[in-house]
């Protein structure tokens, strides 16, 4: 096992997941105190534009694999070829995003290099004795915990979005390429189609701001005005359980306990009350609006800024006012 | 075609978690236990392929876990499963997730089953590591949060759909494999008090470390992490509610985002 903190950095169509981006921040940080290195790794059928992004990154090595067969992410295709990139680099410590792609991968990664693993980690850091210590939430944002590895193998975290910055600095890494060398029966799982969802507005799970609405919001149709908003910021739109329940929304936008933990830079309630199982999917976002007539609402003992207010009034002038911010 | 439900019996939702005084732990005193509710979307898709194909003979449902656990695995007996493992020891609950499925790799590898269902997370420790570590350890597929799931007739494979950042994906998938229930692949039935008191005679079969051979030897070089220092979540310092009319407080608003928060 060398110092190194390996990095795989993901990309969808060559476009790098932010997420991904920002696990170089603590890897660098990790290095430091390894005295290793930052290796980072691409996988993709057309990988270029994802590695001219990190070649543009704080990293001193990159490791690039690129293959036709690796066009979509397959849990065994993926699995494969990173695990030769770990079996070429041998790093102490893997750190990937914990976004769709990196939650379904790292346990296959553990398994398949005998690792351990904590998924979804907000803090990073090497005890005396050179093992890695993380701090994760659980129980849904009710408690966090720290993680402690073992030190004598390797040790996999998956990071979440939004946590750490976005690399500063550039190197000027030394880009070598591997070959991804099929497994036995890697082409059992084959992507069949990949349909774009939600048209122009952003997945909730990859957007620096969301739009969020409640059963307040009364009707699908008056969502009308959160995407306006959405649209004006950028944002994706997403729901509160009670919204979707009632069918306002798809499933695919609820945030909280059975929906997705989303931590944006900014997360504007309207409508929303603030069930425990919502605050769970939200509350560790940067910033924190909340909307609502209510002003016992347990959302505003969340919120960073709160308006006691009708949303339909609200909204419609927020938008303006963003509109015209932008010019 | 054999079909396993794997469960775990979690903390209900609603719970006021508060941490033990030695932060080793969540208080567990007191806490109402339940059947996941993503194990409960993947029990029902079990149960429903049973019940919608004649290629199906039997759903074995598996729980890891102490005493309690046998309350998660008989209403699973009562939604529809045919008969349950129980692997109840201390030594598995000091295992980690992946210890933990390494272990199940090993009870189940032998089983005949063509198709393991399991949730996408447990709404406790969050990590949804289970699954996919499962079928890594079985060297099996797998896809990971589906929204839903259509056997094929010949009972070789499946086609899944799975959402993804903006899109949604088909994935074609080769049987034994595994699969983990997102939310709207179905909701579970409420079991039925006959359907309660049937299920007490349906078979449980109790497995103790001693039952697992090599154990030591299978979990000693992996996984291993420790959880410790449980705190309750960072506090947010207090917000500020906005004062003046409609527009005033709008226009506040977007002044303090743009220039205090600078999240514009």
């Amino acid at each position: 096992m060398t110092n190194d903190i390996l990095v795989f950095v993901e990309q969808r169509a060559g476009r790098v997941h932010p997420g991904a981006l920002q696990c170089l921040t603590p890897a660098r940080a990790l290095a430091r105190k390894t005295g290793g290195t930052v290796v980072a790794c691409v996988l993709g059928d057309a990988p270029d534009a994802a590695a001219q992004v990190v070649e543009q990154a704080d990293v001193d090595r990159l490791i690039v694999v690129s293959d036709p067969a690796l066009r979509f992410y397959s849990a065994l295709r993926y699995r494969t070829a990173l695990s030769a990139v770990i079996a070429t680099v041998d790093p102490r410590i893997l750190l990937l995003a914990a976004t769709v792609m990196g939650r379904d991968l790292a346990p296959r990664l553990a398994v398949r290099n005998r690792a351990a693993l904590a998924t979804d980690v907000i803090e990073l850091d090497l005890t005396a004795d050179g093992a890695l210590d993380a701090v994760r939430p659980l129980y849904n944002g009710k408690a966090t915990c720290h993680v402690a590895f073992p030190a004598d193998r390797l040790a996999i975290a998956s990071v979440r979005p939004n946590t750490f910055p976005a690399p500063t600095g550039a190197g000027k890494p030394a880009r070598e390429t591997l070959p991804y060398a099929a497994a036995p029966g890697d082409d059992r799982i084959e992507i069949k189609e990949v349909v774009k969802t939600g048209g122009d507005i952003k997945d909730v799970s990859e957007a620096d701001i969301i739009v969020s609405g409640g059963r307040a919001l009364k009707n699908e149709e008056n969502f009308k005005i959160l995407f306006e908003l959405a649209r004006a910021l950028d944002a994706a739109v997403g729901a509160s359980r009670a919204a979707c329940d009632a069918g306002y929304q798809p499933h695919s936008r609820q945030v909280g306990l059975t929906g997705k933990t989303v931590t944006p830079r900014l997360y504007i309630a309207c409508g929303i009350s603030g069930a425990i199982q919502h605050l769970a999917g939200m509350r560790g976002s940067k910033t924190i609006v909340a909307i609502n007539t209510d002003p016992e609402a347990p959302i505003f003992k969340v919120a960073d800024y709160g308006i006691v207010d009708d949303l339909f009034k609200v909204v419609p002038l927020l938008t303006q006012e963003v509109l015209k911010l932008k010019g | 075609m054999k079909i396993l439900a794997v469960l775990k019996q979690v903390p209900d939702s609603t719970t006021n978690i508060k941490i033990r005084a030695d932060r080793a732990d969540i208080e567990r005193a007191g806490v109402k236990l339940v059947l996941d509710p993503f194990c409960e979307f993947a029990l029902e898709q079990a149960v429903r392929l049973k019940e919608q194909r004649s290629d199906v003979a039997s759903v074995t449902a598996l729980i890891v876990g102490p005493a309690t656990a046998a309350e998660a695995l008989r209403t699973a007996l009562a939604v529809g499963a045919d008969d349950g493992i129980h692997l109840q020891d201390e030594a598995f609950e000091r295992l980690d997730e992946l210890q933990t499925a390494v272990v199940i790799a090993a009870v189940v590898r032998d089983g005949g089953y063509d198709l393991i269902l399991y949730g996408k997370q447990e709404i406790d420790l969050d990590s949804g590591q289970l699954g996919p570590a499962l079928a890594e350890a079985l060297d099996w597929p797998h896809v990971g949060a589906v929204t839903r799931l259509e056997l094929a007739a010949d009972g070789t494979t499946f086609v899944a759909h799975r959402r993804i950042e903006g899109a949604e994906e088909r994935v074609a998938v080769r049987l034994p494999a595994v699969v983990t229930a997102e939310k709207g692949l179905c909701e579970m039935r409420y079991p039925s008090l006959p359907n309660l008191m049937k299920a007490k005679r349906k078979p449980v079969r109790t497995l103790k470390a001693a039952d697992v051979p090599d154990l030591g030897r299978m979990i000693g070089d992996i996984g291993g992490v420790k959880l410790h220092a449980f705190a309750p979540p960072p506090e947010r310092p207090p917000g500020r509610i906005l004062q003046g009319d409609t527009e005033q407080k709008v226009k506040e608003l977007v002044r303090l985002l743009r220039e205090e928060a600078k999240a514009i």
